[in-house]
C-alpha cells in the first residue's frame, strides 16, 4: 500500500503533559501513517498513551498540555490549523466515537436531535433534509423502527443501540477518516462483536479510513490491516495484521498475544504479563520495557531502542534483540 | 462468527415507553405524587385568583377613602374592616396582592436572567469572563442583603421617585442583590456538566459554541433554574414586604402586603384593631410557605442533579 499518499500521516508527534509530579511523556515520538480505506488498531496496555494519541489527533487537548511533530490529514497539517478550521474538519471528515455510549450522548436530548444537529452544523440542508438523513442512518446502522427511535432518549435505549446510534452520529457527514477508541470495550461480549462487524462492514461500504484503538488483540485480529502497538509512550512494534500474529518480534507484543482472549468466550484471561507500565515521568533513556522482559540485556537499560526495519518488509519494532550490530552476549 | 450489516435489532420493548414519556411527563407524574407540592400549588393559584380576579368581585375597588367608616371591626359589609383612611381592608388586601405578587415574580425574572446569563457565560468561557462576573458576585454577596436594599431604598426616597415606579425599582433591586448566588449555582452546574462526557462528545462533532450553549448545556440546566427560581420568589416577597413595611418599598397610595402591615404601627392600632395587620401577615405566610412547598415539591420531581441516569 506503499504506492499512495497516506490519508493520515503521523510524525514525530509529541505530546506532553505538565502535572504534579513533572512532564509526563505520555506520547512519545510516535510515527505511523493510515492509508485510504484501511483499518489500522493501535493496541496496547492501559495507559501507554492510545487515547492520547487519538486526542492529539482531533486536537483536543487540555490546556496543560503541549504537542510536537505533525499530524497531517489529507494533505493538510492539523497541528497548524486555528480553532475554527480544526472546528469545521471534526465531526465532518475526521470522526470519532468513544467506548461509552451512555455517557457521550446528552440525557435530554432526543436521539434524532443529536444526529440532524451534527448534520445540521456541516452540512447545508435544511431540517427536513437532515431528519430524513437521520433516519437513513439508523438503518444503515441496524436498528429497526428508526420514527419511533429518533424520538426516544438515550436512557430509554440499550447500551449496544446507543453505541450504534454513537456510530450513525459519528458517520453522518460521510467521514474520511474514524478514530474509535475502545468502541467495545464497555458492551457485552455478544454484543461487541455485532458493533464490530458493523463498523467493519460500514467502512468497507463508505471506503473511508479507521483507526481503531483497543487493549484487546481479539479485535485487532477481527478487524485490523495493519497493528501499531504502543508501550509507554512509544510505538514498540508495527507490521500487517498477519506479520504481527504469525511472527511476533517484540517481546511486549509477544506478551500481548499470550495473554489474548478468545473473542466472544467469557473465559477469563490465563495469562497476563507481570510487571505494569511504568509511570511516563522522569524515564531514563532505556528500554522503558526492561523492567518486564525476560530477554532484558545490558544495553537495554542503558539506551533507548529505536522502531525501524530489519529486512525489506515494512514490519518495523524497537528491541534491541534485533539490532545487528549489538553483539548478544 | 459473521453477524450480517442487513440484522436489524428488535426494538419492539422500548415502543411503549417511548409513546408515554417525554421527559416532562415523567416530570408531571412524579410531581403529582407529591401531595405538599400540590398543596403549594393549589394554595398558590388560589392567591392568585383571590388577587387578581377577586377585586372585580368587590364593591369597594373603586370606592376609594370614605371619612365616615374610618376603623371600622369586621362586619358584614366589611369582611375584614376598614383602615384609617376608611377604605375597605379586604379590597385593599385584594389588591396589594397584585402589586406584591407582581413584584416577588417580576424580580425572579430579572435576577433568573441576569443570574442564569452571566453564570452560563462565566462556567462556560471561563477565564476573564468567569473573573469579572465572579468577582463583582461576590463583592455583591458579602454586603449583607438587606441594609443594601435599605440604603438602596433610602436613595430612591431621596430622589423622590413617583409611588407608582417605585414598584418597578424595587423590582430591580431585589434582582440586584439575587442574581449573584444564582449566577454561582449555575456557574458551577456549567463547570460540572462541561466535564461530562457528552459536553466532551459536542466537542468532538466540532459543534459551535451556540449549539453547545444552547442545544446541550441549557436544557441541561433549565431545570435547576426552574427549581432555584421559584424558590427564590418566595424570598423576593418577603424581601418586598420588610422594605415596604419600613415604607422604603412600595409606598402609599400604591398597596403591598408590607406597607398594609405598617398602617397598624401604633400600639392602639396593633392591640385594638388586627384586623389591620393579622390579613395581610397571613397573606404574606401562606404565599411564601405555598411557594417554597412547590419548590421542593419541584425540586424532587425534576431532579436537577440528574441523579440515576
Ligand atoms: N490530562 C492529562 N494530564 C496528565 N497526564 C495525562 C493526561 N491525560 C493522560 N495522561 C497520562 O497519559 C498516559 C496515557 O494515557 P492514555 O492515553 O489515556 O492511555 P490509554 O492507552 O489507556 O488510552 C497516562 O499515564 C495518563 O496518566
Ligand atoms: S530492548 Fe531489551 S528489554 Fe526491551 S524488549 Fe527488547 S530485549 Fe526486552
Ligand atoms: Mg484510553
Amino acid at each position: 500500500m506503499t504506492q499512495q499518499k497516506p490519508l493520515l500521516s503521523v510524525n514525530h508527534l509529541k505530546t506532553y503533559f505538565q502535572s504534579d509530579d513533572g512532564l509526563v511523556k505520555a506520547v512519545d515520538g510516535i510515527n505511523f501513517d493510515v492509508y485510504q480505506g484501511e483499518t489500522v488498531c493501535i493496541v496496547g496496555e492501559s495507559g501507554c498513551g492510545k487515547s492520547v494519541t487519538a486526542m492529539s489527533i482531533m486536537g483536543l487537548l487540555p490546556d496543560s498540555s503541549t504537542i510536537q511533530g505533525s499530524i497531517n490529514l489529507d494533505g493538510e497539517e492539523l497541528t497548524k490549523l486555528s480553532k475554527g478550521n480544526m472546528r469545521r474538519i471534526r465531526g465532518n471528515k475526521l470522526s470519532m466515537i468513544f467506548q461509552e455510549p451512555m455517557t457521550s450522548l446528552n440525557p435530554v436530548m432526543t436521539i434524532g436531535e443529536q444526529i440532524t444537529e451534527v448534520l445540521l452544523e456541516h452540512q447545508v440542508i435544511s431540517k427536513k433534509q437532515a431528519i430524513k438523513k437521520s433516519l437513513e442512518l439508523i438503518k444503515l446502522v441496524g436498528i429497526g423502527r428508526g420514527e419511533q427511535i429518533i424520538k426516544s432518549y438515550p436512557h430509554q435505549l440499550s447500551g449496544g443501540m446507543l453505541q450504534r446510534v454513537m456510530i450513525a452520529i459519528a458517520l453522518a457527514c460521510d467521514p474520511k477518516m474514524l478514530i474509535a477508541d475502545e468502541p467495545t470495550t464497555a458492551l457485552d461480549v455478544t454484543i461487541q462483536a455485532q458493533v464490530l462487524n458493523l463498523l467493519q462492514d460500514l467502512k468497507e461500504e463508505t471506503n473511508m479510513s479507521m483507526l481503531l484503538i483497543t487493549h484487546d488483540l481479539g479485535v485487532v485480529a477481527e478487524v485490523a490491516d495493519r497493528v501499531v502497538v504502543m508501550y509507554a509512550g512509544k510505538v514498540v512494534e508495527q507490521g500487517t495484521v498477519e506479520e504481527i500474529f504469525t511472527d511476533p518480534k517484540h517481546p511486549y507484543t509477544r506478551g500481548l498475544l499470550q495473554a489474548k482472549p478468545v473473542l466472544g468466550s467469557r473465559k477469563k484471561r490465563l495469562y497476563t504479563i507481570p510487571g505494569q507500565v511504568p509511570k511516563l515521568v522522569d524515564l531514563k533513556p532505556s528500554c522503558y520495557f526492561a523492567d518486564r522482559c525476560e530477554h532484558c540485556m545490558e544495553i537495554c537499560t542503558q539506551q533507548t531502542p529505536e522502531l525501524k526495519c530489519n529486512d525489506n518488509s515494512e514490519h518495523k519494532v524497537a528491541c534491541w534483540l534485533y539490532e545487528k550490530e549489538v553483539v548478544h552476549q | 462468527m459473521s453477524y450480517s450489516n442487513n440484522e436489524v435489532i428488535q426494538t419492539d420493548h422500548i415502543t411503549k415507553t417511548v409513546q408515554r414519556s417525554s421527559l416532562w411527563k415523567e416530570v408531571m407524574k412524579r410531581f403529582f405524587k407529591r401531595k405538599m407540592a400540590i398543596a403549594g400549588l393549589i394554595i398558590l393559584l388560589l392567591v392568585f385568583l383571590f388577587s387578581f380576579i377577586g377585586p372585580f368581585f368587590s364593591p369597594y375597588m373603586t370606592a376609594g377613602t370614605n371619612p365616615q367608616e374610618i376603623h371600622q371591626a369586621p362586619s358584614l359589609s366589611h369582611w375584614l374592616g376598614t383602615d384609617h383612611l376608611g377604605r375597605d381592608v379586604l379590597t385593599r388586601l385584594m389588591l396589594a396582592g397584585r402589586i406584591s405578587l407582581t413584584v416577588g415574580i417580576g424580580a425572579m425574572l430579572l435576577a433568573v436572567t441576569i443570574g442564569g446569563i452571566l453564570g452560563i457565560l462565566a462556567g462556560y468561557y471561563g477565564g476573564l469572563i468567569d473573573q469579572i462576573v465572579m468577582r463583582i458576585a461576590d463583592i455583591l454577596m458579602t454586603l449583607p442583603g438587606l441594609p443594601l436594599l435599605f440604603i438602596m431604598a433610602a436613595i430612591m426616597s431621596e430622589w423622590q421617585v413617583p409611588a407608582e415606579q417605585r414598584l418597578y425599582i424595587v423590582m430591580i433591586m431585589l434582582s440586584l442583590v439575587n442574581w449573584p448566588s444564582l449566577a454561582r449555582l449555575i456557574r458551577s452546574q456549567v463547570l460540572s456538566l462541561r466535564e461530562r462526557e457528552f459536553m466532551v462528545a459536542t466537542e468532538v462533532l466540532g459543534l459551535r459554541d451556540k449549539r453547545k450553549v444552547l442545544n446541550h448545556l441549557l436544557p441541561n440546566v433549565v431545570p435547576l433554574l426552574i427549581v432555584t427560581a421559584t424558590l427564590s420568589v418566595g424570598g423576593a416577597i418577603l424581601s418586598e414586604s420588610v422594605l415596604s413595611f419600613f415604607g422604603l418599598g412600595v409606598v402609599p397610595p400604591t398597596a403591598s402586603w408590607g406597607n398594609m402591615i405598617n398602617t397598624a404601627n401604633t400600639l392602639i392600632d396593633f392591640t385594638n384593631r388586627p384586623w389591620l395587620w393579622i390579613p395581610p401577615g397571613v397573606a404574606i405566610f401562606v404565599t411564601v410557605i405555598a411557594v417554597n412547598l412547590l419548590g421542593d415539591g419541584l425540586r424532587d420531581s425534576i431532579d436537577p442533579n440528574m441523579k440515576g441516569r
